[in-house]
């Protein structure tokens, strides 16, 4: 979806402000701490993927996403991945009050202290076999389809319609715009670079690497 | 828990909204025996003490002392970065980047905050802000000049947005005055910031400030 988070180009958002290296704490307040904890815990549970979880932020009203603190997004999208995934109802969340116990299946999921350690050092590898025909070399050059979508995806605005050449093949990953909806499936997975000129003016003599999949992409003609 | 929140800044201050929230949220989802109070503890003490940047500088000083291991760092990076004992979530798939004398790389996810999490550990605020992702593709010179960073004008700036599972490391220019220094003396200079690319390694000189 063309929503808040598709901030590449975006002007008007003031200095970046960064907070000194040596100064900066990891967290900012003792809730962040909780809310990164538990939205990593709650994913867990496996009720939902990566891409599910960055389509519940993603579609936070505008003016909300862009005033958050980032942990107060976490937050508010994993109540909506809570609440698409039945977990919790809107009557809990507001009250805080347990209406129905949780589904005997889901608690068995649920992960111990001592599982911790190698959940994290395990992860949650994105590559994934497909049967179609890789299309492209490095070298090659492409142009990224246009289009809009409502669902989730992973080709920015800024990017669509421009053409670049691929630079690296990484195998077949996970369609980020079909796991967001629960369907598993792989594409090719490329590296392409685009001159930053050709994007927003000559002012940028940058190259722009971008992640693409074989879905996003069609030959250069 | 109680909120320890004291210190000033100028970032958005979390009401006391969010405080509540996520403590509500936490006993209901401890209530339905979904999550546990100490495995949440156990989350955040990793990142709070086990998984951080200084995972990367260590990977970085060996490749400034090591060039096998460089060699072998540039080409599999996942591998590489595994054989050192980290991996795991958020860095899955691991890609190297290497700035040269006419070379920068500056690395972005300018659609959420994807960040290679098991050399450096949890983003720090700017790298998930708004204009920094907005800016780092639009402007890098910019950007980088916000953080006091200027490169020679010929310098050609590669930006990584960082949009599929694949995790970006700048591998920094190892600084000069640093001949014969092994890989522990070599890691205090390896910054956090040099390591997503808007910032160069530090300086032996600065070292003594």
């Amino acid at each position: 979806m063309n929503g808040p988070h598709d901030l590449g180009g975006m002007d008007g958002l003031g200095a970046i402000n960064p907070e000194p290296e040596n100064k900066e704490p990891i967290f900012h307040a003792a809730w962040e701490k909780r809310a990164m904890g538990l939205t990593l815990a709650t994913g867990m549970l496996g009720e939902w993927n990566i891409d599910t979880s960055r389509f519940a932020r993603e579609r936070l009203h505008p003016v909300e996403y862009l005033t958050n603190n980032y942990y107060k997004t976490w937050l508010v999208g994993l109540e909506t991945l809570l609440l698409e995934a039945n977990i919790l109802s809107e009557k809990e969340i507001t009250s805080g009050k347990m209406e129905i116990p949780a589904q005997e299946k889901i608690q068995k999921k649920k992960v111990l202290p001592d599982q911790v350690e190698s959940i994290l050092q395990k992860g949650g590898p994105a590559d994934l076999n497909t049967g179609a025909p890789k299309l492209f070399n490095i070298g090659d050059k492409v142009t990224v389809k246009l289009f809009t979508s409502s669902g989730h995806t992973r080709a920015p605005q800024y990017i669509r319609g421009h053409s670049g050449v691929i630079k690296d093949y990484y195998g077949s990953h996970v369609l980020p715009d079909e796991s967001a909806k629960g369907n598993r499936t792989g594409s090719h997975l490329y590296n392409v670079a685009f001159n930053g000129s050709d994007i927003w003016g000559s002012k940028n003599t940058a190259t722009i690497h971008l992640d693409l999949w074989q879905d996003y992409l069609k030959p250069t003609v | 828990m109680s909120d320890t929140h004291s210190h000033n800044h100028d970032h958005t201050e979390p009401p006391s909204d969010p405080v509540l929230r996520v403590k509500a949220l936490e006993s209901l989802l401890i209530e339905k025996g979904l999550v546990d109070a100490e495995t949440i503890d156990a989350i955040i003490e990793t990142y709070e003490t086990k998984v951080g940047p200084r995972n990367g500088a260590k990977v970085v000083a060996r490749a400034w002392t090591d060039p096998e291991f460089k060699k072998w760092l540039l080409q599999d990076a996942t591998a590489a970065i595994a054989s050192m004992g980290y991996m795991g979530r958020q860095g899955e798939h691991m890609k190297v980047i290497e700035n040269t004398d006419d070379s920068h790389n500056l690395v972005v996810c300018t659609l959420c905050s994807c960040y290679p999490w098991t050399v450096l550990g949890l983003p720090p605020v700017w790298y998930k802000s708004a204009p920094y992702r907005a800016r780092a593709v639009s402007d890098p010179k910019g950007v980088l000049a916000e953080f006091g960073t200027s490169l020679p004008e010929e310098t050609n700036i590669s930006v990584w947005d960082s949009t599929s599972e694949v995790r970006y490391l700048v591998l920094p220019q190892k600084p000069a005055g640093t001949t014969g220094w092994n890989a522990e003396q070599l890691e205090p200079l390896v910054s956090r910031n040099s390591m997503i690319g808007v910032e160069l390694a530090k300086t032996p000189e600065s070292l003594e400030e």
